[in-house]
């Protein structure tokens, strides 16, 4: 299991290749973030909490492991100024089956939107806002 | 006990942390005193549905006690992902 809060750019690709090659893997799911253009955003900012973001992640994470047996469990998520186009973050899972490994991409990708410490900044040509939380973002919690 | 903004709370009070000494007992005596100090505290701390808390880096409530507590954070609900 592994846990990268960082404001660098990561490889994706790279990190997909890298994962899930223990024994008894049977089904890797991976999962990524990309920057999306809404409404002429020009940029998008995030902040976060350092040391509770990367604690909160790790107990999702853990939590993953321990609820779908998983082989392993990746998430990487990121930081700072970023452009439509680039990847904010990504999850994997590694497991026997199928279904485990893409409940668990589920439950982390759900938990960390609305568990972990990040804020997201839109910019625009007119101006600046913050990225108000959705309800269905805490609605989709009740499911697990 | 230090006490952290994230996000709009941060600008909206002009500050990212500062250095606290309170006698409150809970999360909710300490935004009591924050409220009483100053209008930018006032508005940050204007509605506490639109805002989440933690004590020692773990999510709570405003009901929290604050015994012990070293760091205390308050932000708007998260937008991870």
């Amino acid at each position: 299991m592994r846990v990268a809060v960082q404001s660098a750019p990561f490889d994706f690709a790279a990190e997909a290749a890298g994962f899930g090659q223990g024994p008894g893997v049977g089904a890797v799911v991976t999962f990524t973030g990309v920057v999306r253009d809404d409404g002429g955003m020009a940029a998008m900012e995030i902040e976060h909490y350092p040391g509770m973001t990367e604690k909160a992640l790790k107990a999702i994470a853990a939590e993953a492991m321990v609820r779908w047996s998983l082989s392993d469990a990746l998430v990487i998520h990121r930081h700072g100024r970023m452009e439509p186009g680039e990847h904010i973050m990504m999850v994997a899972t590694a497991a026997a089956h199928r279904q485990a490994a893409f409940e668990a991409a589920e439950f982390l990708m759900d938990y960390l939107k609305s568990r972990a410490p990040f804020w997201k900044k839109e910019f625009r040509a007119d101006g600046s806002d913050w990225v108000a939380a959705k309800d269905t973002d805490e609605e989709a919690l009740g499911r697990w | 006990m230090d006490v952290l903004y994230f996000a709009w709370v941060r600008e909206r009070i002009g500050l990212p942390k500062e250095r606290i000494e309170t006698q409150a007992a809970t999360v909710a005596e300490l935004v009591e005193e924050l409220r009483a100090r100053e209008d930018r505290y006032a508005a940050a701390f204007a509605d506490l549905s639109a805002l989440r808390v933690a004590v020692d880096q773990e999510l709570t409530d405003f009901s929290a006690p604050l015994a012990g507590a070293r760091e205390v954070a308050f932000f708007p609900p998260m937008t991870g992902g």
